[in-house]
């Protein structure tokens, strides 16, 4: 919402105006994938600085990245509010250990299947949820319901294991191709982080497409994008299947990181819960605000579990309580959504394009 | 969405809600047949329906206050199902300390869970950062993560249970009821009974029932919308405390038992339009028998798969409720 590209083509020609001789500045999309390539390859030393704990907690700030920012497509870009998007993180996770465990097959062919699987039961659940013109709180449960259904069928039905769930089967060594490496190889940060950075690079890239624009139309005024011929089915179809399928990678990749997926861990409301409050501490509707709020979400239970471990004095009556992380993150999410509504990058690029305007 | 919540005395309306009480009990009456030629045996389906009668009832009195919130002040209430685990603990903790009757603990619990509902209401969802849609379902999200890890933190994950003193079984026409479940339903109706009578009948009522229709309306007439708000917030939270006094013997009592509670209650609410107090009491016994029916049907799979599908059915097809009229 906050984008850049909002300013405008007149902003963009004063800007050039001034400071004439030097180079015109990059189009709002090359700007942010230059911000994007710096980030990654900022990042690519940090799993061989950070001791190996903390190496698994950048993972997991990687995996809860990938899942915001899919989320962030369909309810931030889109508007439309997604309570499930456990069912797309679990069709990932679960198609790809089918897969796998069941014929064989490399984990990346299973996260492209994963993807296509999620779009697929996306785009079936959009067309019904439009066809039957559900709108807020009616979608957000719609939505909620179908990650439900999904986690108990999973538990009870026996060609998936039921409540067992997959264990990926170990193999000796160190192999790319069936994505498994031996505990605490930065590979694994190497290959998330290449995967983010794809995801995040996708919605950028959809942020400022032709159909990015149409879909942000369609959420500012349905009615207004439909009378000057937006095809409005055809593109919330469209994003709701891209959230879904860059969802569905963070599911894939989180069963090959931790070897084991269940119902619970895959469907479960959490894993909605998860993707919606990193999005939304972040900032709704921006870029970097799924970037920002994985930071914070991923890290805050590590910090919690290590003030647990050995808590000061005053905090001593908590010591070994599990809870801790989700009370800080739901009580940063209700400050945020009460006094910066869009978010902490969002209020502050906005904060920062008021002084440079000034 | 809110017109159900003043069901103004007109014959053609009433017609209509009876034609669709009508065709609703043709539907159980032949679900239930279907489930007789299932399972062969008619003491299991009429187990099944009675079970799913008196569990449903409870069922209704969540979803009532849920309904009643979402009627006034269009807030989808995430947090209600925690709010009840709230209510629960409390209950639990009172029994423990001081030996009281679990019904008694009603006493306490639904005049803590009505301050608690009016803070809420004050602190977190009037004024202007509550407003949009997306911005109270994060705030009753956050809410409802907040008290349940609190509940979490402070008391353990481990079930905690009261008993009810003097606990006995009835039979009804060869069903074996436990009286617990039996008192919990008959409260549920009367509860039921009472509110529907409070806002028919009394000032407070027709205040509520008049926001409803029209804020601004009922804002020129004099009446204080954000009191009566916070006033229907904290109702609907009392209720509730009441539903946790009433389920307490029932349940065993941990800090998640919201989430649960909190999905039925919602297909409850949907089911009975949103807003409408009476057909949140129908609509609990309606997803009582579907819960009680799937296990009948569906062999080995989760009874709460049944109450998921007719919950999307509702959605896409009478999003107004069974009773509801198209807006």
């Amino acid at each position: 919402m906050t984008d850049t590209a909002t300013t405008g083509a007149a902003g963009a020609t004063r800007a050039t105006a001034a400071q004439a001789g030097t180079a015109p500045p990059l189009r709002p999309q090359n700007r942010q994938l230059l911000i994007l390539a710096v980030l990654v390859l900022l990042a690519i030393p940090l799993p061989l600085i950070l001791p190996p704990a903390q190496g698994a907690v950048a993972v997991r700030i990687l995996i809860f990245l990938i899942m915001a920012v899919g989320w962030n497509i369909m309810s931030g870009f889109g508007g439309l509010f997604s309570f499930g998007h456990a069912a797309y993180f679990g069709l990932g996770a679960y198609t790809s250990a089918y897969l796998l465990v069941e014929h064989g097959v490399s984990p990346w062919v299973g996260m492209a299947a994963g993807m296509a699987v999620a779009a697929a039961v996306a785009m079936v659940i959009g067309y019904f949820s439009f066809r039957y013109n559900l709108k807020g709180a009616y979608f957000a449960l719609a939505t909620f319901a179908f990650a439900e259904m999904l986690r108990l069928v999973t538990t009870s039905t026996d060609a998936v294991n039921g409540a067992v769930g997959y264990q990926v089967p170990l193999i000796q060594g160190s192999s790319v191709w069936q994505l498994q490496f031996p505990a605490g190889s930065p590979a694994y940060f190497w290959i998330a982080l290449v995967l983010a950075g794809l995801a995040v690079a996708v919605s950028i890239l959809f942020r400022h497409s032709h159909a990015g624009r149409y879909v942000v139309a369609i959420r500012d005024d349905e009615l207004a994008a439909a009378s000057v011929g937006a095809p409005v089915m055809r593109h919330k179809l469209l994003t709701v299947a891209l959230s879904a399928a860059i969802t569905a990678i963070a599911g894939a990749f989180y069963t090959q990181y931790y070897l084991f997926i269940d119902p619970q861990l895959a469907f479960g409301s959490s894993v909605s819960i998860e993707a919606i409050v990193t999005a939304v501490i972040g900032g709704i509707g921006t870029i970097w605000g799924p970037v920002v709020g994985a930071v914070i979400v991923g890290s805050l239970s590590d910090v919690t579990a290590t003030l647990l471990a050995t808590p000061p004095e005053f905090l001593g009556f908590l010591q070994g309580r599990s809870g801790l992380d989700v009370i800080l993150y739901a009580v940063m999410l209700i400050l945020i959504v009460r006094l910066m509504p869009k978010g902490i990058f969002g209020t502050l690029a906005g904060k920062i394009s008021e002084r440079r305007r000034r | 969405m809110t017109a159900t919540i003043d069901s103004e005395p007109r014959a053609s309306v009433n017609l209509a809600v009876l034609k669709r009480a009508g065709m609703v009990g043709v539907l159980v009456a032949a679900a239930v047949v279907f489930a007789l030629l299932k399972s062969g045996s008619g003491i299991v389906v009429w187990q099944s329906v009675v079970t799913g009668l008196l569990t449903g009832g409870l069922y209704g009195l969540i979803a009532m206050g849920l309904t009643l919130i979402f009627g006034v002040l269009d807030i989808v209430n995430f947090a209600h199902g925690a709010m009840l685990a709230v209510a629960m603990f409390i209950s639990f903790g009172v029994v423990q300390a001081t030996g009281l009757h679990p019904y008694l603990t009603m006493l306490v619990t639904v005049p803590a869970l009505f301050l608690v509902g009016a803070a809420v209401h004050r602190g977190l969802l009037s004024g202007s950062g509550g407003a949009t849609l997306e911005n109270q379902l994060l705030i009753t999200l956050g809410l409802s993560l907040l008290l349940e890890n609190g509940l979490l933190m402070f008391f353990g994950a481990e079930p905690k249970n009261v008993t009810l003193p003097g606990e006995t079984q009835f039979g009804v026409f060869g069903a074996v009821v436990s009286g617990s479940r039996l008192y919990a339903f008959l409260g549920a109706i009367a509860l039921g009974l009472l509110l529907y009578w409070m806002l028919q009948h009394t000032r407070l009522g027709t205040a509520v029932r008049a926001v409803a229709s029209n804020g601004p309306g009922a804002e020129l007439v004099g009446i204080n919308v954000r009191r009566i708000h916070t006033l229907t917030f904290a109702i609907g939270a009392a209720c509730a405390g009441a539903a946790a006094a009433l389920a307490v013997p029932l349940l065993s009592v941990t800090p998640t038992l919201g989430e649960q509670f909190n999905i039925t209650a919602f297909v409850v609410v949907v089911l009975g339009g949103m807003g409408n107090v009476v057909g949140a009491l129908v609509g609990g016994l309606l997803i009582g028998l579907v819960e009680q029916l799937t296990t009948i049907y569906l062999d080995g799979q989760s009874s709460l798969l049944g109450v998921f599908v007719v919950f999307v059915l509702v959605l896409f097809l009478r999003p107004q409720g069974l009773f509801g009229r198209r807006t």
